[in-house]
């Protein structure tokens, strides 16, 4: 009886892995398997859970209208908490379940992580969000587009902003020592350096989550800068900025689009007033956008929340691509995403040969009474 | 000499922090030799159920100080709740397990707490209002030192001071100290062992709750994982003041927190952790049961 026992055993597990096999090739057949990667959870969810949000609307949009290729498109959502060692999991799951094209990753160093593993299976992915100029400049990733304009962009922005609108000369630059805050600080320093009209008189790492910043504090009091500029995500600038307001320090704050987020001025209420940051150009008189914006309402009763326009544009594009390309074909896609123009929120959209969007920049804005204002 | 004077009071703000929540770790461990990793968790509930009261008293027009104390007779009885249950939950049914395995009961539970609050509350940041008022008579040295750095300094010093006093010279604190040295005998000799203990847990997450509200309003802003980094930060203070010393707490606090801003201040932000830990290990070379430690001899 033992005997026999081992020898069904086996044959059933082989029945049933083949069964799996067979359920998996039949769904694969049915539908589009769209992957949406990013933060859901965790400290920077604020920027991930939009782009599902995103993904859902156009999808449902899509799907109503007979979806793509007559096929039903499916949202396969994966949580990566913006970590790159959790990245390389979510994509390895992903791919594990047989997805198309990627929407995501959110954070520069996270998607960074999980790339490799998307290049190694020839699947396409776009983030809405993440900005580290080297995603796309080093050539590495030729899976890899972006719906938004990278870092250096943004670093070139603000120290223009500095040196020839607040004529500003004596300019302190910190980062949060993560891939995306300290590429950008790198970036800005870089062009300060050559800038003869510029002083860089502090350039510095602030510890993430570190119980309170006063020594940093102190020490941009002590080099007398006129502006600091930071690279980094908005638990730690919100921290800054508070902290030299306290002080009674006026320096002024110039930022990125990881703190062009209203948990910002949330939490740094009145101290936030007058703080400055960089981030995508207004849109919402794009009809495009208008309907997007008008749609998220009515779905979650909420205003949508950060990068929801680019994770739109991203979740379109892709979906345009498939279309026109007429297969889920790695090189009939990339080939569809550079030449094939398709209309977005953020305007009418392609990609260059390297990846970024062609027709998407930045604007600086400014806090004034409790919200974003953009300033031209 | 102004830049010095500076990042000595920057280090001394953060060294108060850290002391706040170092009191009740090295507290529970000189009791009965436990590292209660959810200690900053517990801090971290102090924080939260300070602010959703104070949000409510908002509401209803109360004013500042009245909230503020409100606020925190109120976390501090919830913050004790949390602390009691924890400690009959987590840890009294391993009393008599290897001390391994009440270790990882602990951390076991610090990672329950912190996805409790995320489920029960949010992920996101969360303003704190500064419930300190700036002190006018504080204005000329704003720049220096701050109203709600000033108090808690005060604070930190009181706790110590009412801890010491509790262990040193009231009843139960001679319980706790026969209970630390000998839990059989104290039983023996009609000590409550299990009450001991508990009041114990109850007054380290009373300093928590107190740490709390203090910092949060200091920093301005709470999130689940607050309590973590704070802890484990106050941890290692604790352990170079040497664990289980009460002054050593406070005084390995003020150590690190120097160490970091001075670091900070004239190296660079970017070694502020390597300079800290450097130090950790130097003094535990040279001391090893910490500053203020006794390396107690082992009974045969």
């Amino acid at each position: 009886m033992k005997k026999y026992f081992g020898k069904v055993f086996v044959a059933a597990m082989v029945f049933a892995f083949a069964v799996s096999m067979m359920s998996g090739v039949g769904l694969a057949a049915d539908t589009i398997k769209l992957g949406v990667a990013g933060a859901h959870s965790g400290d920077l969810a604020s920027y991930g859970i939009p782009s599902i949000k995103a993904a859902e609307l156009v999808v449902k949009d899509i799907n109503a209208k007979g979806g793509i290729l007559g096929k039903q498109v499916v949202i396969l959502a994966e949580d990566d908490v913006c970590k790159p060692e959790v990245a390389t999991n979510t994509a390895t799951k992903l791919l594990s379940q047989g997805v198309d094209v990627v929407m995501g990753h959110i954070c520069s160093g996270a998607t960074k992580a999980a790339l490799g593993i998307y290049k190694a299976e020839n699947i396409i992915c776009m983030s809405p969000s993440a900005t580290n100029p080297a995603l796309t400049q080093s050539g590495d990733y030729p899976n890899f587009y972006r719906t938004i304009a990278s870092d250096d962009a943004q670093a070139r922005l603000e120290v223009d902003y500095a040196l020839d609108v607040l004529k500003l000369k004596k300019i302190a630059v910190l980062h949060d020592k993560g891939d995306y805050g300290k590429g950008l600080a790198e970036f800005a320093k870089g062009f300060l350096e050559k800038d003869p009209r510029a002083e860089v008189v502090l350039y510095e790492g602030v510890t993430p989550g570190a119980v309170d910043y006063s020594a940093v504090v102190q020490k941009i009091k002590q080099s007398n800068a006129d502006v600091v500029i930071f690279g980094g995500y908005h638990p730690e600038a919100s921290k800054i900025v508070m902290q030299m307001r306290k002080k009674r320090m006026k320096t002024i704050f110039i930022s990125d689009d990881g703190v062009k987020d209203d948990t910002f001025i949330k939490v740094a209420g009145k101290y936030a007033e007058g703080v400055y940051a960089t981030g995508p150009r207004d849109t919402s008189s794009n009809p495009l956008a208008v309907a997007a914006v008008e749609a998220h309402k009515k779905a979650y009763g909420a205003d949508p929340g950060a990068f929801f326009l680019n994770a739109y544009a991203a979740t379109q594009a892709l979906l345009n691509a498939i279309e026109k390309a007429g297969s889920t074909d790695y090189n009939a896609i990339s080939k569809a995403l550079k030449t094939e123009y398709v209309e977005t929120p953020l305007g009418k959209i392609k990609f260059d040969d390297r990846g970024d969007a062609i027709g998407i920049g930045f604007s600086i804005y400014q806090v004034k009474n409790g919200t974003y204002v953009e300033i031209n | 000499m102004d830049y010095f004077l500076e990042l000595f009071l920057g280090g001394l703000t953060r060294g108060s922090i850290y002391a706040l929540i170092a009191l009740g770790y090295t507290m529970v461990y000189g009791i009965i030799e436990l590292i209660n990793f959810a200690h900053g968790e517990i801090y971290m509930i102090g924080a939260f159920t300070a602010l959703i009261v104070i949000s409510v008293l908002t509401l209803m027009g109360m004013n500042t100080i009245a909230i503020l104390v409100i606020a925190g007779v109120v976390a501090v009885i919830y913050s004790c709740a949390y602390g009691y249950t924890v400690e009959k939950i987590a840890y009294k049914p391993l009393r008599n397990a290897p001390r391994l395995s009440a270790l990882i009961s602990a951390i076991g539970m610090s990672l329950f707490l912190q996805n409790y609050v995320l489920l029960a509350q949010t992920s996101d940041f969360l303003p704190f209002p500064s419930l300190i008022p700036d002190f006018e008579f504080m204005e000329p040295y704003a720049h220096i030192i701050g109203s709600t750095e000033i108090v808690i300094l005060i604070t930190t010093a009181v706790v110590m001071v009412l801890l010491t006093i509790l262990i040193k010279f009231t009843r139960i604190g001679k319980a706790m100290r026969a209970t630390s040295q000998d839990k059989t005998m104290a039983m023996l000799v009609g000590i409550n062992v299990n009450r001991v203990i508990s009041v114990t847990f109850v007054v380290g997450s009373a300093t928590a709750a107190i740490g709390g509200v203090l910092i949060a309003s200091h920093v301005g802003m709470i999130n689940f994982y607050v309590g973590f980094i704070a802890g484990i930060k106050a941890f290692v203070a604790a352990v170079l003041g040497g664990i289980g010393s009460i002054p050593g707490a406070v005084l390995g606090s003020f150590v690190l927190g120097w160490t970091e801003s001075f670091a900070t201040g004239y190296v660079s932000s970017d070694y502020e952790d390597v300079f800290a830990f450097l130090f950790l290990v130097l003094i535990l070379i040279f001391r090893p049961a910490g500053i203020l430690g006794r390396s107690e001899k082992h009974k045969i």
